[in-house]
């Protein structure tokens, strides 16, 4: 449900990580902080088992249920990466369709921006009356309206960005249309498009899991939470939602590899400020 | 109409119907083989505009402009010219060497003909050994080199320059003066320079045209016969202070005749001040 | 280059008219694409029973019903000698605003203390910052009904902890961007500051913050936006009737006999949602006293 428009300035976060192993480590040690405080001190300051079991006994949950969690998470991932791949290139398509008539699409963009303010998880009730309770298709419809919205509108963003000198160097080369667009716009909105991309990794996982909430399959992993919640088995329901999250982190972190890779030349000190 | 010009300019009118806008009123020019023709005059003279007209950038609303004996949209067709603009333009993407090697793609040159090319341009803009340097770790000045270089890649036999030292520091400045002669001599190129510096277009140019504003016309030409090649020591030639000296007034008579004052002489006082 | 500014757009769009004007025709933009999309809407219904299709599902008066007739369901009663459905949705909205808009200033306060608290310190950001990335892959829904019980037994009533949940949803953009936005000062402006020999926090509030304005509005956009639907998705697993969430339940259970119902709520909802956005944007507009950066 985030849709941050500028690409991330690469000196913060992302290329630190991935450059020198040493940045690692307070993240490292928070990580074991926060495994020490669940495993110990959250059940010594009373933190009831049904709001948040002890760390061990879900790593016991996580493997006796291992192979069940698996074929869910497995399911559920498929559903979201259709989400995505379908509301992505759908989003793509049309931002490129648009940045060719200008008028149109700077009329559209208020309205995709609009559309973007709206819950769409209200409206997984609905697809389900479409697509039927069990069919993975209504959680892929789902997972694809939430990633549509903001890779359109960053897109856009980023084929309209170009430089207006950048197109008349162009036109002083007789460059053909399709040029100007394979060698100027596309390398200028990779950026943008990458930033968007991120973004709707973890909401295609978290459309695919919520729109579980009002009906899916049992192969599903938002529905194996759900049941393990009301058997009261709260080990299992948390290893599920490690799951979910585990997946959900998996997916991001290889978007933001391809990006590292895509956007090599991108300098560490540049963002893309307005 | 010379014959032998290589830019050949009539009566172009240049008018913005939705601004009211007169840019360019009857302009007639002819540019010779081998001359370094300077553009000089207030903001909103039109001399950027008429730069892009040669350029077949803008479309004159009346007048004939013919380029190396075709139409301004044959020649850029053609491919006739190079343009360096302000800013240097260069793509963050491509490296040096791809960014000089752009145009050379376009016309469709095998690796090795774009390589050598490549190669002798750096060399030419005493950029040898920077060819997978990005944009981002050149400085101004080597921005702009690298920019001439691209825009002389293919050789044109116009060279079209629209302030490109405008955003570098004066001693910098001083220092592309002195190559862009070298290399305007080694190659016999025709220039057409835009600029706002009286100093500047006298020492570079062999005719400098001034331009007065609202609507954009020729004032006036100065014939500038200081001996070549230019040096440092040109500076110190009383016949450059003569020449702009001339310039100079010039442009003040076009302040002179304007009543009401409104117009800016900023380069004027920026002229005073340096 | 103001000749280049001449040469260039100056032939058509920006001649600047009145913003009455350009309000007008903004307005007049919408109301043409609405009006596209739901001729498009009913062509589209149309075609398909026409030629009968059932892919990608099958339409009739269930899965799509006619936009008029969603409109319609708005002012007639809900169920038999009921209040009007507008009127049950007006109320359920409300509520719901009022979990989102608590749940949108905690997370917004908290949000943007983070922010500034992680702008202060690399270390910090390095250690944390991932962890605060990936809390927002963790599926809300599924944590929500611990969250409710768990603050209910601390006597915390029900909306309330559907605002914390609001607020779980919106202080991840603030605190990313107000870190973006606090390291995005001028290093000269900093410079001048250190000249006049300002401590710290005169900077922070001086010149951070002030220069961090158009990230933080930019974020407060995205935050307003999922504090709804923090608020409706809080709801759905808290068993709380009052809501738009509940109304979604409800609706959802008699979806086959009166589907105008649950289109209706959704419509509402999406109401809420862009009326919560549109709110940030008229602040901003007020705040920073210019037009807001490209929005989204």
């Amino acid at each position: 449900m985030t849709t941050i428009v500028e690409p991330v300035p690469r000196g913060a976060f992302t290329r630190r990580v991935g450059r020198h192993v040493g940045d690692w480590i307070p993240a490292l040690v928070v990580f074991g902080l926060g495994l020490a405080s669940w495993q110990w001190l959250f059940p010594w300051l009373g933190v009831e088992r049904f709001l948040l079991p002890r760390f061990s006994d879900v790593l016991d949950a996580f493997w006796t249920q291992r192979d069940s969690l698996w074929s869910a998470g497995w399911f559920t991932f498929k559903e979201a990466l259709g989400g995505f791949a379908l509301g992505c290139g759908g989003a793509i398509a049309l931002a490129v369709a648009f940045g060719r008539f200008r008028r149109v699409g700077a009329a559209l963009m208020p309205l995709a921006i609009a559309a973007n303010a709206i819950p769409i998880l209200a409206f997984a009730p609905i697809t389900n009356a479409w697509f039927g309770l069990l069919s993975p298709w209504s959680k892929i419809v789902i997972a694809a309206v939430l990633c549509f919205f903001p890779v359109f509108v960053n897109t856009l963003r980023g084929l309209t960005s170009v430089q207006p000198e950048s197109i008349e160097l162009m036109r002083s080369y007789a460059a053909s249309e399709v040029d100007v667009f394979t060698r100027v716009r596309v390398p200028t909105s990779l950026p943008f498009v990458f930033t968007a991309l991120k973004v709707a990794s973890v909401l295609a996982m978290i459309g695919a899991v919520v729109g579980d909430f009002f009906g899916g399959s049992t192969e599903a992993l938002g529905i194996q939470i759900e049941s393990s919640v009301q058997l009261s088995r709260y080990e299992e329901a948390w290893a599920a939602i490690l799951v979910a999250s585990i997946l959900g982190i998996v997916f991001y972190a290889a978007i933001a590899a391809a990006e590292r890779r895509a956007l090599s030349w991108h300098p560490s000190t540049r963002g893309a400020s307005e | 109409m010379n014959a032998d010009a290589v830019v050949s300019i009539q009566g172009v009118t240049k008018t913005f119907a939705k601004a009211n806008v007169t840019a360019l009123e009857n302009i007639s020019v002819d540019l010779l083989p081998g001359e370094f023709v300077s553009l000089i005059g207030p903001s909103g003279c039109g001399k950027s505009t008429l730069l892009r007209v040669i350029g077949d950038l803008i479309e004159p609303t009346t007048g004939t402009v013919t380029v190396n004996r075709k139409s301004a949209h044959e020649a850029r067709l053609a491919r006739d010219y190079g343009i360096v603009f302000q800013d240097s333009v260069l793509f963050d993407w491509r490296t040096v060497a791809k960014n000089i090697a752009l145009p050379l793609e376009l016309l469709g040159w095998d690796r090795r003909r774009r390589a050598e090319r490549v190669k002798e341009m750096t060399a030419l803009v005493e950029l040898s050994g920077f060819e997978s340097h990005h944009p981002w770790q050149l400085s101004g000045g080597m921005q702009q080199r690298v920019s001439i270089a691209r825009a002389l890649a293919i050789e044109p036999a116009l060279l079209l320059m629209d302030e490109p030292f405008g955003a570098l520091d004066e001693m910098t400045r001083e220092r592309l003066n002195l190559e862009l002669l070298r290399i305007w001599h080694q190659l016999g190129s025709t220039v057409v320079f835009v600029t706002h510096s009286i100093s500047e277009a006298v020492f570079l140019s062999t005719r400098v045209v001034v331009m007065s504003p609202r609507p954009g016309r020729i004032r006036g030409i100065v014939d500038v016969d200081l001996p070549q090649p230019r040096t440092v020591q040109t500076h110190e030639n009383p016949r450059f202070f003569e020449l702009v000296t001339a310039v100079r007034e010039l442009l003040r008579g076009i302040e002179s005749a304007e009543e009401d004052g409104t117009l800016e002489s900023e380069l004027l006082a920026a002229e005073e001040a340096t | 280059m103001a000749d280049a500014a001449v040469a260039g757009p100056l032939d058509g769009s920006s001649l600047r008219s009145s913003p009455a004007l350009v309000a007008l025709r903004r307005a007049s933009s919408i109301a043409l694409a609405l009006a596209a999309l739901w001729g498009l809407w009913e062509a589209y219904r149309w075609t398909w029973i026409r030629l009968d299709l059932t892919w990608p599902f099958v339409v009739d008066e269930t899965t799509m019903p006619h936009i008029d007739d969603i409109v319609g369901s708005l002012f007639e009663p809900s169920r038999t000698n009921g209040p009007l459905l507008i009127h049950v949705l007006l109320d359920s909205a409300l509520f719901t605003a009022k979990e989102a808009a608590v749940g949108f200033a905690m997370g917004a306060s908290i949000g943007f203390a983070l922010g500034v608290l992680l702008a202060h310190s690399r270390l910090l950001q390095r250690g944390v910052l991932p962890y605060i990335v990936a809390s927002q892959t963790i599926p809300i829904l599924a944590i929500a009904p611990m969250v409710v019980v768990g603050l209910g037994s601390k006597g915390v009533t029900d909306w309330v902890s559907v605002s914390v949940i609001s607020a779980y949803l919106s202080f991840f953009p603030v605190t990313i961007n107000t870190v973006r936005g606090l390291q995005s000062a001028d290093p000269r402006a900093l410079e001048l500051m250190r000249s006049y020999a300002a401590g710290p926090w005169r900077v922070l509030w001086k010149l951070r913050v002030p220069s961090s304005l158009p990230f933080v509005f930019s974020a407060l956009r995205v935050a307003a936006t999922a504090s709804v639907v923090g608020a409706i998705v809080g709801e759905l697993p808290s068993s709380i009737p009052d809501g738009l969430g509940g109304a979604i339940l409800n609706f959802n259970q008699y979806y086959t006999l009166d589907p105008e119902n649950l289109w209706a709520t959704n419509l509402i909802a999406a109401l809420l949602g862009i009326s919560f956005f549109v709110a940030v944007l008229v602040v901003e507009r007020l705040v920073v006293r210019r037009a807001p950066e490209h929005v989204a």
